[in-house]
């Protein structure tokens, strides 16, 4: 891709010229989001990227208005929610776009990791590129849990402490932990002060690290389904208007959605507990995490038995954080030097099965941990990390690719039935685009 | 040239002295801000409750707040003590009392859930070992506590016996000041 990296930026105004000696802003824009080349086969599982920049602005934007009318006090929260709902104009709108719009952040978000995994966008040269990623999906998962600790129903305070209960499984200094992040021995007033201002800086770190996510993609330049890298420049196309448009229209089609559900069934996604006011002395009849949350709390309360010194807490906690941190090594766990799954037939199968095995595991964690549901979830866990620590690593060795083509152009020219005529060499002459 | 250069000079003092007050500056304008976030004056002043128990008849419970959490004190009945008497400290998933007003390393058997001569009586912090969820009263197999959170089954004297809680549930320190009244805390 550093072959075409420099920039072909010609200010066409006095001013431009002025302005470009000055600060190169516009240079940069255009070299990042009109001029960049883009591989021509990307799909519109490539569009999620420009979706979940999308969602991350509607949330900052219907946050920040939350918060004018919002009281972020123990006693005052719940009915401030209710005044948000009722009293404010369109109050109800905004909210229900906040809360709706976390689930729809994670939709696009689990997409987009999949599509990752499918497609081996975290292979060499774009482990940094993953890594981010990765980062910037624990900082969602830590905005989004505060975020619903905030209306201080009854979901609200048994997640908060369920969720910061985690930490007492760690030996020694695990209750001290606890402590400091509720700030009392119970989840009071304190934690929801602190909740709500950490709620509203880190959607902040996360367009930050979003920043960096951007550039270090810009560096590698996007994969593509099949995996091989752009060699010339006729295997891509610039980002304006081809991205440009695919980008925009499915974000179009993804509104439209989130918009039936905002419209039509704003509370399908949440739970009907949390429209009661917190109370510390009584538990929910069953405590259920967001949905997007549900595979790792299957996990946790899939361990309910001691392993050697590790108690059945510190296990499932340990389970539960292990699953993420697996994420983040999954660069150096594939040894398959081919990136996409269309020429893996084995990776393939195991990638929809592992699809599967998740989608399991949320729908156990949707249930009463009682029965056959905990047994399940264990088998459900141990295939999620057979996956990562076993199938990953072996299948890299033994299996035997399909074969590849030697361009994105020739892939392309295949699948349109004999190629029409254009031989890789003349689809990569110079461009003659004004 | 070299020697020199291995020579310490002014500019190298001013090197790591300047590092050093940036290192002991910057640890100690951390600590309040990591502080602040541990329970405050207002949270740590925590009073003793005193709780009239004239009413609780056996196989009645009371719920009191004590610290923001629930504390239970339940009149066990007397096959309720015996069902908890019967159980070998060797099925036991955790073998401590976990009793406040008891040595640390005190085995969890029944008499050690409670303090003497008030054998009946069981007051206990109501909050699952687990993950902090509060375990419903007289439920699960054991007739004791069910933790509907993840599934924690409690007996009658309020020690794990199935589930993913680690420990039993804690015993708070309390005093019987009368035959009517205890103090919690």
């Amino acid at each position: 891709m550093s072959g075409f990296q420099h920039s072909t930026y010609t200010p066409k105004t006095g001013f431009g010229r002025w302005f470009d000696q000055r600060m190169p802003l516009p240079r940069l824009v255009y070299d990042s989001f009109v001029a960049y080349p883009v591989p021509r086969n990307l799909n519109y599982a490539y569009t999620f990227g420009g979706i979940l920049s999308m969602m991350l602005v509607i949330q900052i934007l219907t946050g920040i208005v939350l918060a004018m009318h919002y009281a972020a006090n123990s006693g005052l929260a719940f009915d401030s929610v209710e005044h948000i709902m009722r009293d404010v104009n369109f109050g109800w709108l905004l909210r229900y776009v906040h809360s709706n719009g976390a689930s729809f952040f994670f939709i696009a978000v689990y997409v987009h990791i999949f599509r990752g995994l499918y497609y081996g966008s975290y292979k060499a040269p774009r482990e940094l590129l993953w890594i981010l990623g990765c980062i910037i999906y624990l900082l969602m998962m830590a905005t989004a849990f505060m975020g619903y600790v905030l209306p201080w129903g009854q979901m609200s305070f048994w997640g908060a402490t369920v969720i910061t209960g985690f930490f007492s499984a760690i030996p020694l200094v695990g209750d001290w932990i606890q402590q400091l992040l509720i700030g009392g021995f119970a989840v009071g007033d304190p934690t929801l002060n602190r909740f709500f201002s950490l709620h509203y800086l880190l959607p902040f770190m996360i367009a930050g690290v979003v920043v960096l996510h951007v550039w270090a993609l810009h560096v590698a330049g996007q994969t593509n389904p099949t995996g091989v890298d752009v060699k010339t420049k006729g295997d891509t196309v610039p980002f304006s208007p081809h991205a440009t448009v695919k980008d925009g229209f499915a974000m179009v089609v993804f509104l439209l959605v989130f918009a039936y559900v905002i419209f039509y069934i704003p509370d399908y996604l949440g739970h009907a507990d949390n429209y009661v006011e917190a109370n510390p002395l009584k538990t929910p009849s069953e405590i259920v995490p967001e949905w997007y949350f549900l595979p790792f709390y299957a996990m946790l309360r899939a361990i309910t038995f001691n392993v050697g010194p590790i108690n059945s807490k510190l296990g499932g906690v340990l389970v539960m954080f292990g699953s993420i941190v697996l994420l983040f090594l999954v660069p150096w766990l594939d040894t398959s030097k081919v990136r996409s799954a269309v020429y893996r037939p084995w990776y393939k199968l195991f990638f929809w099965i592992f699809l599967v095995d998740v989608v399991m595991l949320g729908w156990l964690g949707s249930k009463p941990p009682q029965g056959i549901y905990p047994t399940l979830a264990l088998i459900g866990a141990i295939f999620y990390y057979a996956f990562f620590l076993v199938i990953m690593p072996i299948l890299g060795l033994i299996e035997t690719p399909r074969k590849l083509p030697n361009s994105i152009t020739e892939s392309v020219l295949e699948k349109k039935g004999g190629g029409g005529g254009v031989p890789a060499r003349a689809a990569a002459a110079p461009e003659t685009r004004s | 040239m070299s020697a020199e250069a291995i020579e310490p000079n002014r500019r190298d003092f001013l090197y790591i002295a300047t590092g050093m007050a940036g290192v002991v500056g910057a640890a100690s304008v951390a600590w309040p801000f990591i502080d602040q976030m541990q329970p405050d004056a207002s949270t740590l002043a925590l009073a003793s409750v005193e709780v009239d128990v004239s009413s609780v008849t056996p196989g009645m419970s009371l719920i009191v707040k004590w610290r923001g959490k629930p504390v239970v004190v339940r009149n066990r009945t007397p096959k309720e003590m015996k069902e908890a008497e019967e159980v070998k400290l060797s099925e036991l998933k955790d073998p401590i009392a976990r009793n406040d007003n008891l040595p640390s390393d005190a085995p969890a058997t029944d008499a050690n859930r409670t303090v003497k001569g008030q054998e009946a009586w069981l007051v206990m912090v109501q909050v699952c070992t687990h993950l902090g969820c509060i375990p419903l009263g007289q439920e699960g197999e054991f007739g004791g506590w069910f933790c509907p959170c993840h599934g924690s089954q409690y007996d009658t004297a309020g020690r794990i016996r199935k589930g993913p809680a680690p420990e039993n549930m804690a015993i708070p320190k309390y005093k019987f000041t009368s035959k009517t009244s205890v103090t919690i805390g």
